[in-house]
Order: structure tokens, then C-alpha cells, then sequence
């Protein structure tokens, strides 16, 4: 404790005010959330069909949502960082604008893309009858879309800082490209990989605009958590408080789990 | 260990203080008004020309979700008029917060089925709506509550592909083409869209009150306005029935 103490350096008085006016802006809207939760009633909430299938939902697709994002987004990055492509500056600029266009903007191009009268998604329901709009693979769509540019631009960034030396003399001992991505490439960007699906994840599991513009609201289908709590926030704000306030739990569960078990060095841990 | 005592409390007191100013904000010549998303488009209309006639005072329209205005008034928004699209709600509204005076009809609406312009599927009916992708409103909003009782009076079972959050939402999908048809209130018909009449028997008169929260001058000039001639023509204008 002494040691540590002893060797952090001096923080100047304006850092540690300004830090601390940002954590308190941080924190009061969660302490709103807990003071205003009726507490008396989560039995309740854990009782009523819809909630557990929101629940069970936004769980579901989440991961299934980063499970893509992992299976799409690293080779991405991997194209991104390392290959001589054209067209990597504009694929990067196109991942960084999806993070930041507004979701329900999102979800409009994904009907005009992938709806029933879409680009790809007409041709698609006329050859073969699927539409995917108003689906549960809707949902993961709109997730995927929104969530995924984080891994990219995450792993994307870390690859591009890594020193290729390790690389390097893996290849001379003979290692395939393949071999020397797993073993030698993956372990090093470790925290920026890990750093990169937890936020993917977490986008994907608070996904809201994108969700209810392409794939609507439907309980048990398409009806995620975000959105029944919007959709409670019309008639019952005992429940959308907590329904926000289960969602803030399982995301601090998860988030905090992982921070135990694998994450030390992309989290807080000091190095 | 003092220093960082102090430095939690300094944030804590900005705060508040920030707080506290915001609070005091609002001013005489901004007239805060929350109405249902289906006045959207009447309201900015009857906004401009109010301020064209009252150059002096600003009118600010929030339109959402009936429900979410009372919700956001409950937590203590600053609103000078609310109107909601049913009565349910603006009883929610009254028991919520001080009124000025009770509240008065402003318009009526009733419900058609949206379907795409020139009806493409042919739609002539309620009964129609159980063989195409439908999208309804959800019933904890008023057109939702409505759209419900009209396909419970018509006896049709329809399954619909979406529980939207607003109206407004459901003619969009039927405008992007995404649903085949919608029930949503005559007014949200846009040049997209066509109506297809419900039957008058299973037809809702969804009732738009109108009440005064702050007693102010601006506010009274505002309902005189809209109550009036000139607000009577707009409303017309846009569809709606006048009480």
C-alpha cells in the first residue's frame, strides 16, 4: 500500500477537480436510478412474460451480435491494418461513421438495403420469400451494424501499433501466416481484442434506435430491453425505472465478471 | 486526505448550483408547448402562424408519444400548454400536476387502415388485414388502445410483425413499404400513403383535450388562438374534426 502510495506521481489540483466533476456527472444518473427504483415490486417485474422475454432476448442476441462482430470485424481489422487493399481508408471511414450516425438513421438504411423493397433484400424476397425485417435475425442485424466498428477500429488501431518484430521472427522460424496470427499476433493485442468485444457487446446489448426502426417491436421476437423500457415509459415508469435498472445490473455483472477473470490489462489494472 | 474530501465536495456544490439555475430558466416570452406526435405537422403550422400574428413570443412544440409527455411532465418539465391525443392520458396529466382551469376539446380523429398509395394489395377491408404484414401501434398509447377495440368490434384476429412505440412510426413502415398496411389516425395519411375507411360502427372518436398549466398571458393568447377562427382552420385544413 506505502509503495504504491509512494510511487504515484503528484496529480496537479485541476486534474483531480475536473476528474472528479466528470466522475460525479457520471455516477448521478445511476444514483437517480437506485433512489427512484421501487424496490418492493422486482418480484413482479421477474413475473410478468414480457420482461423475461426482453430479457432473454437482448441476452440472446447480444452474443450472438458479438459473435459476428468477432467472426466479421478481426479480419476487417487484420485487412485494414495489414493488407495493401484499396479502398482501406474509405472501408475505415464508412466503420467510423456507422459508430456515430444517429442508430435510427441506421436502421432506415438497413430497410433500404436489406428491407423488402431493399437493394439486396428485394431481390432476396422475391427469389426466395425471406424478408428480414420485423425478425429476431433483424435484430442482430441492427446490432452488428451499430456494435461492430467498435471491435474493428479497436483491433484495427492495436495491430497497427504492434511492433512487427515478434511477427517477423516468428515467420523466419517458419511459421505459417496463419500460425503466427493465433500464436504470436492475437496473444499481443490481447487487451485491445478483449477491450474491443466487451464494448461491442455492451453497444449491442443497449442497442435501441437501429432495433426498433428495422427489425419494430414485437414482444418475445424483437422487443429487446431497450425498447420495452421505452415502450414502458408510457405507461408504467415504476417498471421502465426498473427495467433500466436490471440492465444496469447485468452489464456491471458481466462487465465486472469479466474484469476478475481476463480483462486485467484492458481494465483499470495497472500494468 | 483533505484535498480529496474537498475535491468531492466542490463538484457536488457546482452541480447543485447548476441545477438550481436551470431551474429558473424559463422566461415569459418562450411558451413551452407538449403536444401528441399525431400534431406534429398542425402544430408546426399553427406554431408559425401564432408567431407571425405574436412576434414577440416563442413557441416551442415537444411532440412525442402522449404518454411520454405526461410521464416527462410528472418529472417536472417546464410546460406552459398540453395537448394529448386521448382522454386517458390528459387525466393522468391533471392528476399530476396543477391545472389552470379544466380541459376542453380541442379536435377529433378518428382511425383508417393505411396501406400503400393506389392500395397495390387491393385492401378493402378490416377483414382484409389478417392475410397481409400488418403493423399496429402498441396498446399502451392511445392509437394502439384504439386500434385494438376497432379489430376486437370487427371480430378480425390480425398478427402483427410489429408493437410500435408511436403512430407515427407505423405509417412510416407502411410508407417504406416494410408492412402492407397499418391502422393509424386519419391524419398521419401522408402523400405516401392511402386511407382505407373503417366501418363506422367499429370507428373510435379519439378526443384531442387541450389544458392551460401556467397562467400566463402568452399561454391564454395561445388557446384563444388555437381554439379560435384561425386555429380552426388549420385544424380543418389537416384533417381533423372540430368539436
Amino acid at each position: 500500500m506505502n509503495v504504491e502510495r509512494r510511487a504515484r506521481p503528484g496529480i496537479p489540483v485541476p486534474v483531480v477537480v475536473l476528474g472528479s466533476l466528470g466522475a460525479v456527472f457520471f455516477v448521478v444518473p445511476f444514483v437517480g436510478l437506485i433512489a427512484r427504483a421501487p424496490v418492493r415490486s422486482i418480484p413482479d417485474l421477474f413475473a410478468d412474460d414480457g420482461v423475461r422475454a426482453a430479457l432473454v432476448l437482448s441476452l440472446v442476441t447480444s452474443v450472438i451480435t458479438t459473435g459476428f462482430a468477432i467472426l466479421l470485424g478481426v479480419p476487417i481489422a487484420w485487412l485494414l491494418a495489414r493488407s495493401a487493399l484499396p479502398g482501406r481508408r474509405l472501408v475505415r471511414a464508412v466503420c467510423t461513421v456507422s459508430m456515430v450516425l444517429p442508430p435510427v438513421v441506421a436502421g432506415v438504411a438497413l430497410f433500404l438495403a436489406l428491407g423488402r423493397r431493399g437493394v439486396i433484400g428485394g431481390p432476396l424476397d422475391d427469389a426466395f420469400g425471406v424478408s428480414l425485417p420485423f425478425t429476431t435475425a433483424a435484430v442482430v442485424i441492427a446490432q452488428l451494424f451499430v456494435a461492430m466498428p467498435f471491435l474493428v477500429l479497436t483491433v484495427d488501431a492495436a495491430l497497427r501499433a504492434l511492433d512487427p518484430a515478434a511477427e517477423e521472427a516468428a515467420r523466419t522460424l517458419g511459421g505459417s501466416e496463419w500460425y503466427v496470427f493465433l500464436r504470436v499476433t492475437v496473444p499481443s493485442i490481447r487487451p485491445a481484442l478483449v477491450s474491443g468485444i466487451v464494448l461491442t457487446w455492451a453497444r449491442a446489448l443497449g442497442e435501441f434506435g437501429a432495433t426498433i426502426t428495422f427489425a419494430g417491436s414485437l414482444p418475445g421476437a424483437t422487443r429487446t430491453m431497450p425498447l420495452a423500457t421505452y415502450l414502458a415509459l408510457e405507461n408504467d415508469t415504476d417498471q421502465a425505472i426498473l427495467l433500466s435498472l436490471v440492465l444496469v445490473a447485468v452489464s456491471f455483472a458481466v462487465l465486472f465478471g469479466l474484469r476478475e477473470r481476463w480483462v486485467g490489462a484492458a481494465f483499470g489494472a495497472r500494468p | 486526505m483533505h484535498r480529496s474530501r474537498w475535491s468531492t465536495v466542490g463538484p457536488v456544490v457546482a452541480i447543485a448550483l447548476a441545477l438550481a439555475v436551470t431551474a429558473c430558466g424559463s422566461s415569459d416570452d418562450r411558451l413551452v408547448v407538449f403536444a401528441a406526435s399525431s400534431l406534429t405537422d398542425v402544430f408546426e403550422r399553427l406554431e408559425s402562424d401564432f408567431e407571425a400574428e405574436h412576434p414577440a413570443i416563442d413557441v416551442v412544440v415537444n411532440a412525442a408519444g402522449s404518454s411520454s409527455l405526461v410521464a416527462q411532465l410528472a418529472e417536472g418539465a417546464p410546460v406552459d400548454v398540453l395537448v394529448t391525443a386521448d382522454t386517458d392520458t390528459m387525466s393522468d396529466a391533471v392528476a399530476a400536476t396543477p391545472t389552470i382551469g379544466e380541459p376542453v376539446t380541442l379536435v377529433r380523429n378518428g382511425l383508417v387502415i393505411a396501406v400503400e398509395r393506389d392500395n397495390p394489395l387491393g385492401i378493402g377491408s378490416l377483414g382484409d388485414l389478417a392475410d397481409v404484414v400488418v403493423v399496429l401501434a402498441a396498446p399502451q398509447v392511445p392509437a394502439g388502445a384504439y386500434s385494438r377495440s376497432i379489430l376486437a368490434c370487427a371480430g378480425v384476429a390480425v398478427d402483427p410483425v410489429s408493437l410500435e412505440q408511436s403512430v407515427r412510426s407505423v405509417a412510416s413502415k407502411v410508407a417504406l413499404g416494410e408492412a402492407d398496411a397499418g391502422l393509424v389516425y386519419r391524419t398521419d395519411i401522408s402523400d405516401d400513403l392511402d386511407a382505407v375507411e373503417i366501418p363506422a360502427e367499429c370507428q373510435v372518436a379519439a378526443e384531442y383535450p387541450i389544458v392551460l398549466l401556467d397562467d400566463t398571458p402568452a399561454a391564454r393568447q395561445f388557446l384563444a388562438f388555437v381554439t379560435g377562427a384561425d386555429g380552426a382552420r388549420v385544424l380543418a385544413d389537416e384533417g381533423f374534426e372540430l368539436p
